[in-house]
């Protein structure tokens, strides 16, 4: 078996995985330990692991990463001047056990919410830039994503910047019911405003990019990015597999099978990610970003 | 009742479908068909019609009436065909100035493999992008079911009307209990929970108002078809008095508004 054909057939193994699995086996490196890459459980040192963008370099698996090793890998060195960070979800439908989920959710992350939201540079250009945490909750969207996301969108229309999100959500947040559905539309319409005012929203779509939020503001960027080998798609595999009663074909809903459909226009590879974003910002210079 | 009998009652297979109530309030309705790009997906059927001597563009999710129909239109559950043949109806409304009545009655967007694959996740979203811009009254009635973003797709709009026995919800209660739970048969708890009848979403603002149905649609129609046709004709007229920068600017913060946080501490850009 080549390299193309084994990296293709471990695409399909993690296609075949469902999210939650894949989410509840976080990869932890702490210092100097090997650690199991798991998809192709080649056992690598974990600092060959890190300073591979946490990228297997056997496999090129990519880690799952939080929010500032994103933010550290993606903007330029002490740009970012963070948003909103103090807002918190209440539990507007008393479901039994959200509190709890809530803060177990803000002590791993030590993070009030699920989406770190700025301003920022990269390679000198001044973005707005959002990162969905998966470690919060598996990045669900529920109101204060919706209205962070919201409020992110409306500063790039104010100050006239390009918008970047980093995408990773398991979907919608279910304990905020109807609130977080309708947080799809309210994401989208504020983009419908920062299209009318001729603004670059880029989307990066990262391991999962799923639900709701694949199916609103995820899908609608000018250029839509999928970082490689994430799962991307509106159903889970495991609903459809159930639905349809047979196998899904090989690499379903993976990056290049989004590529393929024409549902992104790149996907990229994790240690060019921060060069294509300052590409295609760059080509964007000028007209609406004109700097006096 | 309990928020599962309304489930039961919202799934009656005695309650009309879209089509049979497109057929008695617009009964001058052309279907027409078609995404102009992959197919026509019989799950969203659309069309122009008349309703008070004024052309409409009506739009509606189909479940079926019998078995063979229901297959045919796959339960109401759209591929991404249906959204966009509806999208593209909204923007011949559009184009006319046609009023948009959309009617919602699906358990979700089907899960399947050609679903995803021309872009269910795109389609959806593109709905929702669109409608919030579009330029002309867009009235949407929660018909009977109302399930997770296959619902919403064609649920953006000016205002939202529910019958009284219908429910509208993020998930069907067995797939939130199944999450919630680890455990479908607890659907019964898990619909209290969720708040789904339209008396709660009304309460919460999710919706405007709510359409009585009397005996209800499954048992006898007429009571509901007639308070129908009157919260029509009323949102109707009342839309059609604001100028459209009005309008869509109520409509964008009737969407903006919604959601339930607590803000810590103020920070600079808020203020």
């Amino acid at each position: 078996m080549n390299f193309v054909d084994k990296h293709k057939k471990r695409l399909a193994e993690v296609a075949s995985q469902t999210i939650k699995t894949k989410l509840n086996t976080p990869v932890d490196i702490p210092d100097g330990v090997f650690v199991k890459c798991e998809q192709c459980e080649a056992s690598l040192y974990e600092r060959v692991v890190k300073q591979n963008n946490h990228v297997c370099p056997v496999c090129q698996n990519h880690f799952r990463i939080d929010v500032d090793t994103r933010l550290r890998m993606t903007i330029d060195e002490g740009s970012f001047k963070e948003l909103d960070e103090f807002l918190m979800s209440t539990n507007p439908l008393h479901m039994p056990g959200y509190e709890k989920k809530l803060i177990v959710a803000r002590n791993i992350t030590k993070r009030n919410n699920a989406f770190v939201s700025g301003a920022a540079t990269i390679a000198g250009i001044e973005v707005a830039i959002g990162v969905l945490d998966s470690y919060f909750m598996m990045g669900s969207m529920g109101s204060v994503v919706g209205e962070k996301v919201t409020r992110l969108i409306e500063f790039a229309i104010k100050e006239t910047l390009p918008l970047i999100i980093f995408s990773a959500s398991g979907g919608a947040r279910m304990q905020e019911g109807i609130l977080s559905l309708m947080q799809m539309a309210k994401t989208s319409a504020a983009l419908h405003k920062l299209n009318i005012q001729g603004g670059l929203f880029i989307s990066v779509m990262t391991h999962p990019t799923t639900g709701g939020v694949a199916a609103s503001f995820a899908s609608l960027g000018d250029i839509n990015i999928a970082e490689m080998s994430s799962l991307i798609g509106f159903a889970g595999p495991r609903v459809i597999k159930q639905t349809i009663q047979q196998e899904l074909p090989e690499g379903f809903q993976t990056a290049e099978f989004q590529l393929d459909h024409g549902q992104v226009d790149l996907v990229v590879h994790r240690q060019d990610m921060k060069k294509t974003l300052f590409h295609i910002l760059k080509l964007h210079q000028g007209g609406l970003y004109e700097r006096l | 009742m309990s928020a599962y009998d309304q489930v039961k009652l919202a799934r009656h297979p005695k309650r009309l479908t879209s089509r049979q109530i497109i057929s008695k309030i617009f009964p001058d309705f052309l279907e027409l068909k078609g995404d102009r790009n992959y197919g026509d997906d019989p799950s969203i059927v659309g069309g122009i019609a008349s309703f008070n001597g004024v052309p409409v563009t009506v739009i509606g999710q189909e479940k079926g009436i019998d078995t063979q129909d229901k297959i045919k239109h796959n339960f109401g559950m759209p591929h991404p065909e249906g959204y966009r043949k509806a999208l593209r109806l909204m923007k011949q409304a559009e184009k006319f100035q046609r009023p948009v009545i959309t009617f919602i009655d699906t358990p979700g967007a089907y899960p399947g493999v050609g679903a995803e694959a021309r872009g269910q996740a795109q389609a959806i979203a593109m709905n929702l992008k669109e409608m919030m811009g579009l330029k002309t009254t867009i009235i949407v009635v929660v018909l009977s079911e109302g399930g997770s973003g296959g619902a919403l797709a064609i649920g953006v709009g000016d205002e939202i009307l529910m019958f009284e026995h219908a429910i509208y919800a993020i998930l069907s209660p067995e797939g939130f209990a199944s999450i919630l739970y680890k455990d479908s048969s607890k659907a019964k708890e898990a619909a209290e929970l969720m708040k789904i009848t339209a008396h709660d979403l009304k309460e919460m603002g999710i919706i405007d108002s709510i359409i009585k149905e009397g005996p209800g649609l499954h048992e006898d129609a007429d009571v509901g078809l007639s308070q129908l046709s009157l919260a029509l004709k009323d949102a109707l007229l009342r839309q059609s008095m604001k100028p459209i920068r009005r309008k869509l600017m109520a409509r964008y913060q009737k969407f903006r508004s919604i959601g339930a946080f607590v803000e810590g501490k103020e920070d600079e850009y808020t203020n």
